[in-house]
């Protein structure tokens, strides 16, 4: 698991990698909350383009990303979802709540 | 042939063999030719099952996860993941989506998803004996 992020404007993007599990949950929530924190964007944007695996540990993930951005007023988006965390985000009704772009195939 | 072949494997109630589990499902599945959408699911139906006995089952020391994969006929794979911890006071209260009992990194969907994922799911459970999970998923024969 590394992160890698970088700031264009007022918009901030994250890229998450790998395994998105209970395992390591809390590291990508911790981590994604303090990116947030410091670079207070209008706009965040998780990119799961490397994210291999998503189960409900994931769906934590975001839901925690969600709060940091509504506190601070800002929009949360999510892109590059290949099709089994999409499948997890469906079956949940997050992509009900969150704006999610899926992976061009 | 590939009807009544079986495996079982037992492992401690540790993170790290959340990945460990799933992919050796993963593993096992493959002879049975899934598509790679069945083995997502299947994937993450373990995922979620193996989760709940390392964060519910055994709150606050290991304990030992016993999972059992069969092949069944028609193509149907048969999960059974067990554990010997605390057990689910009310089994129906805690398949409702979003009922969590753990921290800020669950979200309270595990049984929702396994439900949604697999062709059949049925949750066994006795207070201070432990739970077992059994889940089934029938694979499309592909031409």
């Amino acid at each position: 698991m590394h992160f890698t992020s970088f700031q264009e404007g007022d918009k901030l993007t994250i890229a998450l990698t790998g395994e998105i599990d209970h395992h390591c949950a809390k590291a990508y929530i911790q981590v994604i909350a303090a990116k947030i924190e410091t670079y207070m964007p209008e706009i965040c944007v998780l990119d799961f383009r490397d994210v291999t695996f998503v189960d409900s540990s994931g769906i934590a993930v975001v839901i925690n990303a969600l709060r940091s951005m509504s506190q601070i007023e800002g929009k949360l988006l999510l892109t590059g979802i290949s099709p089994q965390p999409m499948r997890v985000f469906r079956a949940s009704g997050l992509d009900k709540l969150v704006e999610i772009r899926e992976a061009v195939s | 042939m590939k009807f009544g072949n079986y495996m079982i494997l037992e492992f401690p109630s540790k993170s790290c063999n959340e990945a460990f589990a799933r992919s050796a499902v993963a593993c096992f599945a493959a002879q049975m030719d899934p598509t790679l959408e069945e083995l997502g699911d299947i994937r993450t139906a373990v995922s979620e099952a193996v989760t709940n006995c390392i964060v519910h089952a055994y709150p606050d020391k290991l304990g030992t996860i016993t999972l059992r994969c069969r092949i069944l006929k028609d193509n149907v794979l048969d999960i059974v993941i067990k554990d010997k911890g605390v057990g689910i006071p009310d089994v129906e209260q805690a398949r409702r989506p979003s009922f969590t009992t753990g921290g800020a990194e669950r979200s309270g969907m595990g049984f929702t998803i396994m439900e949604s994922f697999m062709t059949s799911l049925e949750i066994t459970s006795a207070e201070g004996r432990g739970t077992s999970v059994h889940m089934r998923r029938k694979l499309q024969r592909r031409q």
